[in-house]
């Protein structure tokens, strides 16, 4: 077990990763025009068919407006006072542990990363056998702090880098795939991220290769009223296998913060793309005061045959969430996958679901959703099967289980089914259970506490999804249930 | 020791328990018999600590301590065990991975040391062997798609397994075939000690063939009406509650 997991199990209470970091940032002013476009592109050091798209994206993004159609609701966001880029102050490279802001290594401790990893991450060396098998790209922000693993990932071939220095480095790669799967016009928030991303992850898997360890990325906002938008491209060549992990957590505050992720997934060929987030950002206080604005577009193209992308996601954190992790399924027989945690306790807000839009012959889906409310929190279910004429033989199966603990929250499901293939098979099962007073009161009368019965009822409910996430990953999720969860009955 | 005294309590505004006096003596199993919606199900919840009922009056002691003061689990740890009537469906929640938290939660309450899953398995299916339950019991999911028999047995395994010094079974053997009804009777004799009691309700006298109770009570109008040996059981069965609910009116 990871230090992760064993912190985590100290917590009995709260928001244990409220805490802010003090380290000398680099900041721009608030507000969004042309000019902070630009000052982004200057301090990125990227080139000008950059910022020319930046531009564009800033022009499209102005012609559009926020979406309405998401069962969430809060105060119109003022795009003009927020800050669209926060960084640490550069520093020469540390050569030990001690030369490392040692606030950036308490950050790191909170955030639970294993000690080998911090010094890695704080771009230390580390002695080569001691290494996890985890490469971390730490997003601090909005620049990329370190990269760790670039070394035996480049022996295989497999990029993994903060996506600015691929712009750099790589340009051929990011401009023949970038925007190819999440256009810039497709929504107000992937183009507002189109304009203004500041950092995010690249991974390019090459042919027949398999990465031979998880790629992960730990996300966190830090500086006031920044909003974050990172931008993420994996890309996996045909024969490819990639297993990604993306946790998040951010500080505990009295303003809002945005967050407006896109994520882009392409497999070819024979591909396998893992894509596993565990989010527990800050949802806001019991009076429903505070926390993070999610809107993430996240969307795969399963571009060759046999090709695969699955999506698991645990949500726990956030004021509001707004996502739709989905699949695009060109190749013929590929297939899509989806499945989802997503718990709201108090006045938070979850809107999330899927997309699996099957283009080619034989594609299949799964999409399991599992959506946990309590307190006064909504959470919705919002999932698209789309069977266009050509998607000849595809099939999805779709489960929605809701769970409601208390009767003041709500949970509801909107599938939107279109098929325009006849042989096209979509099937749609939908469950409400309740974890009422006779279930624990049996749990309870076998010795279990009225907490511990809570966590058992609620991992027995996720569990068709947490055995989808990485061992760690799953152990940690399985954390998270219980601390959202804590003091939700009774 | 049980010793109930005066037992009233409530649903609602409707008065179920209406003046329960029963002493349980270590050591001894008591039958509860009566007619349909007399309590019996309302005794064993009250005993057992569910909140939907509220005392209204009496008291309740067990081996010296208060139970109507405890929580649930609290009363699960001090020994009580009630198999429900209606057994409770946990979907998604493996069966032995129930069992193994109840059994640890009830031994880090005594101070033991939890078992893991190895030790608890080998535990596990040693139990099931003796109740002629088949293995694949523990990996189901508590009592989802577990039929009725099933049910009751599976009650029984955690009673097995769990040890209770004061167990109350709800019309365990409603719903059980003869052999099954044997394998039951088997598991509470088994845990039979001069520090275990039992309150068995039961509509049936063939279970108590199996279990010869010390004493039989009829509950009726949540009263004890009536009180008596394993004879009374045998007459009951013979002529029905009219004769008895007569003579206590
Ligand atoms: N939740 C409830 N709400 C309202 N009334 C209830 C509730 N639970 C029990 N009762 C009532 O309390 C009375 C006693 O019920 P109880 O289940 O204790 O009877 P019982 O003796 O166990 O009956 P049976 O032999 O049918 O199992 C019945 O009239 C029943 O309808
Ligand atoms: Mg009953």
């Amino acid at each position: 077990m990871s230090t992760t997991t064993e912190a985590l199990d100290t917590i009995n209470s709260g928001y244990k990763w409220g805490f802010e970091t003090d380290i000398e940032m680099d900041l721009a002013p608030k507000g969004l025009n042309e000019d902070i476009i630009r000052l982004i592109s200057a301090r990125k050091e990227e080139p000008e068919w950059m910022l020319e798209g930046r531009l564009k994206a800033f022009s499209q993004w102005q012609k559009m407006a926020e979406p309405v159609w998401a069962r969430v609701d809060h105060p119109p966001i003022d795009y003009q006072d927020l800050h669209y880029y926060a960084a640490p102050k550069k520093k020469p490279g540390p050569k030990s542990l001690d030369e490392v802001d040692p606030e950036l290594l308490k950050m790191y401790e909170k955030l639970g990363i294993p000690l080998k990893e911090r010094a890695i991450l704080a771009g230390v060396e580390a002695d080569p056998d001691e290494r996890p098998q985890i490469a971390v790209d730490a997003v601090f922000d909005s620049v990329s702090v370190a990269t760790t693993f670039r070394e035996s990932l480049a022996k295989v071939g497999v990029i993994f880098c903060p996506i600015s220095e691929a712009v750099r480095d790589h340009p051929d790669l990011v401009r023949q795939y970038l925007g190819t799967v999440v256009p810039v016009a497709d929504n107000y928030f992937s183009a507002l991220n189109a304009a203004v991303f500041t950092d995010g992850s690249f991974c390019y898997i090459p042919k027949g290769v398999r990465c031979p360890m998880e790629l992960s990325t730990y996300f966190r906002i830090n500086a006031r009223n920044t909003g974050q938008f990172e931008r993420t491209l994996i890309i996996a060549e045909a024969g490819a296998h990639v297993s990604y992990l993306e946790g998040c957590t951010a500080p505990q505050r009295d303003e809002n913060q945005l967050h407006a992720a896109v994520v882009e997934l392409i497999a070819m060929d024979d591909a396998t793309i893992k894509y596993s987030t565990v989010q527990n950002w800050y949802p806001g206080d019991e009076n429903g005061r505070g926390g993070i604005y999610n809107f993430v577009t996240k969307r795969g193209a399963c571009r060759g045959a046999r090709s695969k992308i699955s999506w698991t996601q645990v949500e726990t954190g956030s004021a509001i969430t707004w996502k739709y992790p989905s699949c695009v399924l060109i190749g013929e027989d590929s297939v899509g996958e989806f499945y989802s945690v997503a718990v709201t306790t108090h006045h938070q807000q979850a809107d999330t679901g899927t997309k699996m839009i099957h283009i080619g012959k034989g594609s299949r889906s799964t999409i399991v959703s599992k959506g946990i409310s309590a307190g006064k929190s909504n959470n919705t279910y919002r999932g698209l099967v789309r069977m266009l004429p050509s998607a000849t033989g595809a099939r999805n199966h779709t489960q929605c289980d809701s769970l409601l603990i208390g009767d003041q929250c709500g949970a509801h499901t909107v599938p939107y089914i279109e098929s325009r293939n006849p042989s096209a098979k979509v099937e749609h099962e939908a469950t409400t259970s309740k974890i009422d007073e006779e279930k624990l009161f049996y749990c309870r009368q076998r010795g279990l506490s009225e907490e511990d019965a809570v966590n058992l009822i609620v991992n027995g409910f996720c569990k068709e999804v947490l055995k989808e996430l990485p061992m760690e990953f799953a152990v940690e999720a399985q954390k998270l249930l219980a601390v959202s969860l804590e003091g939700s009955v009774g | 020791m049980l010793e109930i005294r005066g037992l009233a309590a409530s649903i609602g505004d409707k008065l179920i328990l209406r003046g329960i006096d029963l002493n349980v003596p270590d050591g001894e199993v008591h039958a509860i018999m009566g007619p349909n919606g007399s309590g019996k199900s309302t005794l064993g919840y009250v005993l057992s600590g569910r909140d939907d009922f509220t005392v209204t009056g009496g008291s309740v002691l067990y081996n010296g301590l208060d139970l109507l003061d405890m929580a649930p689990e609290a009363r699960a740890a001090a020994g009580v065990f009630l198999a429900f009537q209606a057994p409770i469906e946990l979907p998604g929640v493996n069966n032995a991975n129930f069992l193994r938290t109840a059994l640890n939660a009830i031994r880090r309450a005594h101070g033991e040391s939890e078992l893991d899953a190895v030790q608890f398995l080998k535990l596990a299916r040693a139990e099931t062997k003796r109740l002629a339950m088949p293995d694949d019991m523990l990996k189901r999911n508590v009592n989802v798609g577990f039929s009725g028999g099933e049910k009751k047995r599976n009650e029984v395994l955690q009673m097995a397994l769990l040890r209770p010094s004061l167990a109350i079974l709800d019309e365990t053997d409603s719903g059980l075939d003869i052999d099954a009804l044997k394998i039951v009777a088997d598991g509470v004799n088994a845990l039979r000690s001069p520090t275990f009691s039992a309150l068995v309700i039961t509509h049936h006298q063939r279970l108590l063939d199996h279990l010869v109770p010390n004493r039989v009570h009829v509950l009726a109008g949540g009263r004890i009406i009536r009180s008596g040996g394993p004879e009374l059981a045998r007459e009951l069965e013979k002529s029905g509650y009219a004769g008895v609910l007569a003579e206590a009116a």
